[in-house]
């Protein structure tokens, strides 16, 4: 494993919570933190604070809504839960992902074409 | 739609901050409890688990102020932070908060008032519909004044027929006076100024009466009913702005003439066309009475949409030469000319490049100003620069400190541009009410838009200025030096010593170049106080008389032999006499020739013709230099008699003795009976003409007015009763005419210059005062940084007067370094402004060497104050205090 985290693209970790909380229903943020740090490999988050600065982001585009609630060993806690936004906002950033991995994944795969030389 | 909602998030979570801020507390402390108990679970202690909680979390701070920064504006916290920080430190540090706001106050309101001035004179179009298809039409050679540069009726009409690319033609009568109309129906009759215009004169400037409407076509006529438009003031002033005057009559010159409008109050005729003046009513000009007139009509045309002022001059160099004096007759030949001039460019384009002296004077005040906050600023700055180091060290970045140097300079300059701006706004208020200045369009002074902005930029760009370099000197101080307890930071004091006096040393040198300026200027006014007029204005008034000749001349000469004798035997009243124009008002001319040789236009420029009685020539304290005065009895019909100025003398009769020559006047023979001295009779800055007298009283020269002027050895003021009552006991009917002291007319023709030298030497002050304060500021400061010094120097037995010498000299080498500088700046700068003086040249003597005294002997003086205090230094005291 590399010691250098990811350097996340801007608006990356905002699709990831927004996944994280379509799959996973409500969650409070160390949760969603602890997800993705698992999902993840721990190869993004530099360290769990990170989150919140994403999930207020997310929250003012209307894509989350958030309320305090009561986790299951009893400790309050603020629960984050998707909106329909949210849902149409990750089903964009979906396809766009996709296109661009598709992309890459072509560029990447590009070798020398044929009757091309390296320059003299 | 989201990026929406989240600005109107982000709005209300910037002012919700304390409440957002604690429920993210909340959110962290829960976050720490849920990571710790799942650790618990996991089998750690709690201790274990909390530590391990807190470390996966990561920096508190930095979350939270991430969190922030996407809720909210960070930026606009941390300036919130600076102002409020600025604001107290401000107002601990009071002395030097009200001294740099005065400072500032002073330089900034000074620039926002002359950009007042500049933009109101040169700027701001003409308030006219359309005002740049304006144009100012008169003759090539204006040599004779108002006659040789107006037209006659015959050739307006002529011009407006055959001309193509102008819409309108229009013109005023030229030849107004103050006072020329007798409002009667209210008491005692009463002075009013109006003035007849051509009927299409307000259609073609684009003015629209407030109230009633514009004249007819019908209204020119002639025997039409007689009508007038009020201007606004008058109308406020003399009918309380009572709309119900429109269709009403008032007596005008014994005429009942209905009201038929009141004019916009942005409609200013005088503040256009004739500086200074205040025209009460407007008439509409009946052209078939005037067609015999002569020279009337001073021209104002308007484009038509797309010709240019080139086009239609080329039209005029082909169209007017043909136009007739007077269609009636042709006999009397062609001959005008036409100079076409933009009317914005006529009205204020002589006052360009004074107005642009002007502010550049006033820029070079603003630059002073900065260059002193500058140095107030290094002063403060090295005080706090323990503070400034404190807080580098615990993590503010460089970027940080110097922004908040400059919020501190912004809310400095931003509190000075707003007293700056009050102090503009009174003197803006107090000038636009100075009709005795005969500058345009002053009337029309205020604060506007445009000023407002003009203040608010030069207030950034001030704060820029000034704040900049104490903010990045104090950024790149050294931290340990800074921090050290006691250290006064020996070399970075002496850097700082350094780049305050350079400071300095630029202060002076702009001081300098505003000295010079200014003594030049004054030395020019006084040149021009100083010109032999041709007469004396001291100790002389003159006021308008009205008199019933019926026409007759006979009549005309008893009543004023009359008159004259009567006010000559009032005690006090040395002379008197009658003129029809006054030197530097009203003024019109006639061709002189010799008898016996042909006119030759370009051989005889017009001279100005002056019709008055005996004694007015000793009255008005003229000189005649050869043969005698007019006398009563000099009124033949056939053969005139006439007084002229020496030009004339010299320019007909060179060599010879003109005494007993005659002459032709306008056609008509005179015989020459005396010669005067030369009259400056436009402005004291202006060469004489032709200038000749001739009787009042003769037939064939019809006055256009009666002035009477009187001399006297008491104050002129307390005669006015005295005179008003001799000539009310000749004619009732006589208006309460304003009693005006000849004085005032010569004030009046060099009141622009006497505004734009008191502007400039107050300026000039400003700048001194500033630059003494410079000085001071720069020697004191150093004088308490090197008091340990002094302390031991004098311990080991230098004596005060040497320390005094020491300090004082050290103020003089700056102060000559921004002399030398200031001086070479001046020989530049002087050259440029060489147009706007008078009988003085660029390089002065007399202005340069004042210059160098006057600034030597303030910087002495600023350095004395602090040698004194530096040579009163107990050595005891400075030791034991280190």
């Amino acid at each position: 494993m590399p010691s250098e985290k990811l350097d996340l693209l801007q608006g990356t970790l905002d699709v990831m919570v927004l996944k994280t909380l379509a799959a996973m229903g409500p969650m409070h943020g160390y949760g969603i933190a602890r997800r993705i740090e698992q999902v993840s490999g721990n190869e993004v988050l530099l360290n769990q604070g990170t989150i919140y600065a994403s999930l207020v982001r997310v929250e003012q585009h209307g894509w989350i809504a958030s309320s305090w609630g009561t986790s299951e060993n009893n400790r309050k806690a603020k629960f984050y839960a998707i909106t329909e936004a949210g849902r149409r906002q990750l089903a964009n950033e979906t396809a766009y992902w996709e296109r661009l991995a598709d992309v890459m994944d072509k560029v990447m795969a590009m070798r020398r074409g044929p009757g091309e030389g390296e320059p003299a | 739609m989201s990026n929406l909602r989240r600005a109107r998030e982000r709005g209300s979570a910037f002012l919700n901050k304390p409440r957002l801020d604690a429920e993210f507390e909340a959110e962290i402390a829960s976050h720490i409890d849920l990571a710790t108990d799942e650790y618990v679970r996991l089998g750690m202690t709690p201790a274990e688990a909390r530590r391990k909680a807190l470390i996966q979390f990561g920096c508190m701070n930095t979350a939270k102020n991430q969190q922030r920064e996407a809720r909210g504006f960070m930026k606009l916290d941390v300036l919130l932070q600076d102002l409020r920080y600025t604001v107290r430190s401000l107002g601990r540090d009071r002395g030097f908060t009200i001294v740099a706001v005065l400072i500032l106050a002073l330089g900034i309101g000074a620039n926002v008032a002359v950009f007042s001035v500049v933009n109101t004179l040169l700027l701001r179009p003409l308030p006219f519909s359309h005002p740049e298809q304006l144009v100012r039409i008169h003759q090539k050679n204006p040599k004779g004044g108002e006659s040789s540069m107006t037209y006659s009726t015959d050739a307006m009409q002529a011009y407006q027929q055959q001309t193509h690319t102008l819409q309108q033609i229009t013109g005023y009568f030229a030849f107004s006076t103050p006072d020329n109309v007798k409002l009667t129906g209210y008491g005692q009759p009463q002075p009013v100024t109006g003035i007849s215009v051509a009927g299409n004169f307000f259609s073609t400037l684009g003015v629209t009466p407030v109230l009633g409407r514009n004249f007819t076509v019908e209204e020119t006529l002639k025997n039409s009913r007689p009508v007038a438009l009020l201007s606004y003031p008058f109308w406020k002033r003399q009918y309380n702005a009572d709309p119900a005057i429109v269709g009403q009559t008032i007596g005008l010159n014994g005429t009942q003439t209905t009201v038929i409008g009141v004019l916009p109050d942005s409609f200013d005729f005088g503040a256009v066309f004739s500086p200074g003046a205040k025209i009460d009513l407007f008439s509409p000009a009946i052209l078939s009475d005037m067609e015999d007139w002569g020279n009337t009509m001073a021209l104002v045309g308007r484009l038509k949409p797309g010709i240019t002022l080139g086009q239609a001059q080329a039209e005029a160099d082909t169209l007017v030469p043909s136009l007739f004096f007077n269609n009636k007759h042709a006999d009397w030949g062609k001959g005008y000319d036409a100079n076409l001039y933009g009317l914005k460019d006529y009205v204020s384009g002589k006052l360009r490049q004074s107005l642009i002296v002007l502010w550049c004077a006033v820029g070079m005040i603003l630059l002073i100003v900065c260059v002193n906050l500058s140095n107030l600023m290094l002063a403060r700055a090295a005080a706090r620069s323990k503070e400034f180091a404190m807080r580098t060290a615990l993590g503010a970045g460089r970027a940080r400190i110097v922004g908040q140097l400059l919020v501190e300079s912004l809310v400095l300059s931003l509190s000075g541009a707003l007293l700056g701006l009050g102090m503009a706004w009174t003197i803006i208020a107090w000038l636009a009410h100075q009709g005795s200045i005969a500058l345009p369009l002053l009337s029309s002074l205020r604060i506007d838009g445009a000023a407002l902005a003009w203040t608010l930029f030069i207030a950034v760009a001030a704060s820029v200025l000034f704040g900049f370099a104490p903010g990045v000197r104090l950024a790149s101080t050294n931290l340990q030096e800074a921090l050290k307890d006691g250290g006064h930071g020996a070399g970075d004091g002496r850097g700082q010593q350094r780049l305050r006096s350079v400071l300095v040393v630029s202060e002076i040198a702009l001081a300098c170049v505003l000295l010079v300026g200014a003594g030049l200027m004054l030395r020019s006014f006084l040149h021009v106080l100083d010109v032999d007029l041709g007469f004396e204005p001291t100790r002389a008034a003159a006021i308008a008389v009205e008199y019933d000749d019926s026409g007759g001349v006979a009549k005309r000469g008893v009543i004023l032999q009359q008159l004259i004798q009567r006010v000559e035997q009032i005690p006090g009243v040395e002379t008197a006499g009658i003129t029809d124009s006054l030197p530097m008002s009203t003024n019109r001319s006639w061709p002189i020739w010799p008898k016996g040789h042909a006119f030759v236009q370009d051989e005889y420029p017009p001279a100005f013709f002056y019709a008055v009685t005996p004694g007015y020539l000793r009255s008005i304290g003229m000189h005649l230099v050869a043969g005698r005065d007019l006398s009563w009895e000099d009124t033949n019909k056939n053969i005139g008699a006439v007084i002229i100025n020496e030009t004339i003398a010299h320019h007909l009769w060179p060599g010879q003795d003109p005494i007993g020559k005659l002459a032709l006047i306008n056609g008509g023979d005179a015989q020459v009976l005396g010669v005067v001295a030369d009259v400056h009779e436009t402005s004291a800055e202006k060469e004489p003409g032709w200038q000749m007298y001739v009787s009042q009283t003769a037939p064939q020269y019809g006055p256009i007015g009666a002035n009477l002027v009187i001399r006297t050895k008491l104050p002129p003021a307390s005669l006015a009763s005295a005179v008003m009552g001799v000539l009310r006991e000749i004619n009732p009917q006589q208006p309460k005419n304003e009693f005006k002291p000849i004085q005032s007319l010569v004030d009046h023709a060099s009141s622009p210059r006497r505004f734009f030298v008191i502007l400039v030497a107050a300026f000039a002050t400003l700048g001194l005062l500033l630059a003494a304060l410079g000085i001071y500021g720069v020697i004191s400061y150093s004088v308490t940084q090197r008091t340990q010094e002094i302390g031991v120097r004098m311990a080991l037995g230098a004596t005060q007067a040497l320390v005094q010498r020491d300090i004082i000299w050290k103020t003089l080498k700056l102060a000559l370094i921004g002399i030398v500088l200031g001086t070479i700046a001046s020989l530049f700068v002087t050259r440029a402004i060489a147009a706007l003086l008078f009988d003085t040249a660029p390089t002065d003597p007399a202005a340069f060497a004042g210059m160098i005294v006057l600034l030597c002997a303030v910087a002495l003086a600023a350095g004395w104050i602090p040698a004194r205090r530096a040579s009163r230094i107990n050595p005891m005291v400075a030791l034991r205090n280190n």
